[in-house]
């Protein structure tokens, strides 16, 4: 076994870390947190704070 | 980590981190796209030689700098996560909306997936030159799709930070390679004798089929816009970092055709898999290569960082405004990006990176893209028709209105002859694939949108309306 060998190893191993560490806290924040406010984010709230489009 | 149910998400709402500012802008844009400049613009060589080489190049800088100036004016008014997606809501409608945010996520996942396939076959010619041969490329093809997508899910800053740093890395070596050429640190002098003996050995058609590669320059460019509500300032920050993203371009661009085809031979260009690092192997210095080998692996991982971050904003924006599941439309809490996005678009980036072959994930990312500039011609002079200069407050507005969007328009019909003659049943593939999902848009999908909401502009009623 060469150092390409020990790195195909390695790259298997990072990948599942992150993908389980993706999937984990996406779990931990959908079972945390209520549907409602996850999904309370509305297009154009700038607008209606900084931008008025008016000249 | 509390919960929050109830009354009390009534009362939050939560949103995109507005966090960038101009320079990220140039990072997403110039890193999805400057991977273009270390391969697949040489093919256009191949298509037509060294001069349709050179006119491609301009040409598409060209569109290119038509697209940047349209986006820059829409975009610093329409300052929303989706760019184009959401300019075409508010300008066309929402079935051309529902498609440009298709164009989009496709475009950009299967760059993803054609940059994750160039990284596992880069690490593998590494490989075969230390003598190492048959090295698995899988793991590292999801390890780039999975990294990127951990990053891009932790925040935007972080992921923009990192963009921003190995992009100016790869523009920075092709900057010096061009100087060390010129100081004569080449083995071999430049040579551009074959533009007088071949100027075009495939006549013009050969310029018009090296068109469709000439687009490998600047493709994606257009991406900057994604970042509009993540930025401090929209309309101080998309200009800028538009404007500044399509000029560093072009002179990356214009160096590397410089080098590229002085060093090498134009037979050979047309058909190299990594012209600048090809390039620095003619020179024969080591350092040069090693810095450009490097320059290529970073621009490689750029343009992926890039895809996924504009890929999951599309999606994202889709799935707030409810033309698609509107579990899509979420934020995360603490780290505020569009995570489930992220998340749901990793297996199909793998799909491809995995099982399709470089060339025709390609296609169809640039075949997005085309369809997506097509749109963005005709956006800009209806934005012009609807709300006038004088009725609406535009954070730029681009100069020689209509010509860039006649422009734009003209190079893109150009482009769809190029791409017909060379990917005419890809074509075809995926306009009646467009059909078919308007169609399902139309007749299913249209039903669960609330159409009130997705209209957020306080703008003055259109012009003729």
């Amino acid at each position: 076994m060469d150092l390409w060998n020990v790195l195909e190893y390695l790259a298997w191993a990072l990948s599942a870390v992150f993908a389980l560490h993706m999937v984990y806290d996406l779990y931990r924040v959908d079972t945390t947190f209520d549907n409602e406010l996850l999904t309370s984010s509305r297009e154009g709230e700038i607008e209606l704070t900084q931008e008025r489009h008016e000249i | 980590m509390s919960t929050v149910t109830g009354t009390a998400a009534a009362d939050k709402r939560l949103s995109l981190l507005r966090v960038l500012g101009p320079v990220h802008v140039w990072a997403l844009g110039v890193g999805i796209v400057l991977v273009g400049e270390y391969m697949g613009w040489n093919f256009s060589v191949g298509k037509g030689g060294m001069i349709a080489g050179l006119v491609a190049c301009w040409v598409a800088g060209l569109l290119y700098t038509s697209v940047a100036m349209i986006d820059s004016e829409v975009t610093s008014t329409v300052a929303a996560a989706g760019g184009q997606y959401a300019q075409a809501k508010h300008i066309v409608g929402p079935l051309m909306a529902f498609n440009v945010g298709l164009f989009l996520v496709l475009a950009y996942t299967m760059l993803e997936a054609g940059n994750a396939i160039t990284i596992g076959y880069l690490l593998d010619t590494v490989a075969q030159m230390q003598g190492h041969t048959g090295l698995n490329q899988k793991p590292f093809i999801i390890l780039t799709v999975m990294f990127l997508a951990w990053l891009n899910y932790r925040g935007v800053l972080v992921t923009l930070n990192f963009s921003f740093v190995i992009t100016a890395v790869a523009f920075i070596a092709i900057l010096i390679l061009f100087f060390a050429v010129e100081a004569g640190v080449s083995a071999i002098p430049l040579d551009f004798s074959a533009i007088t003996t071949e100027p075009l050995p495939y006549g013009w058609v050969g310029v018009l089929a090296a068109l469709h590669f000439g687009l490998w320059y600047y493709l994606g460019i257009e991406g900057t816009t994604q970042a509009a509500e993540e930025v401090r300032s929209p309309p101080r920050a998309l200009p800028y970092g538009t404007m500044a993203g399509i000029i560093t371009l072009v002179i990356a661009a214009t160096l590397t055709w410089y080098v590229c085809s002085g060093l090498i031979p134009w037979e050979y260009l047309g058909q190299a898999g990594t012209p600048l690092f090809d390039a620095t192997r003619v020179t024969g210095s080591l350092w040069l290569m090693i810095l450009l080998f490097i320059g290529t692996i970073f621009s490689t991982l750029a343009s992926a960082n890039g895809c996924i971050n504009d890929a999951s904003r599309a999606w994202f924006s889709m799935g707030r405004d409810r033309y698609l599941p509107t579990w899509f439309g979420a934020v995360h809490p603490v780290y505020r990006t569009p995570y489930r996005s992220i998340v749901f678009l990793v297996p199909i980036a793998l799909v491809f990176a995995l099982g399709a072959p470089l060339d025709q994930v390609i296609t169809f990312s640039i075949l997005s893209g085309l369809l997506g500039y097509t749109f963005m011609s005709f956006n800009m002079i209806m934005f012009r028709n609807k709300w006038p200069l004088k009725s609406i407050k535009r954070g730029y507005v681009h100069p020689f209105h209509p010509m860039p969007a006649l422009v734009l328009m003209i190079l893109c019909a150009a482009t769809y002859v190029a791409i017909f003659l060379g990917y005419g049943t890809q074509l075809i593939a995926m306009m009646c694939y467009f059909i078919l999902v308007s169609l399902w848009f139309h007749f299913w999908r249209y039903r669960f949108v609330r159409r009130g909401d997705q209209f957020t502009m306080p703008w003055p009623r259109p012009q003729g309306y």
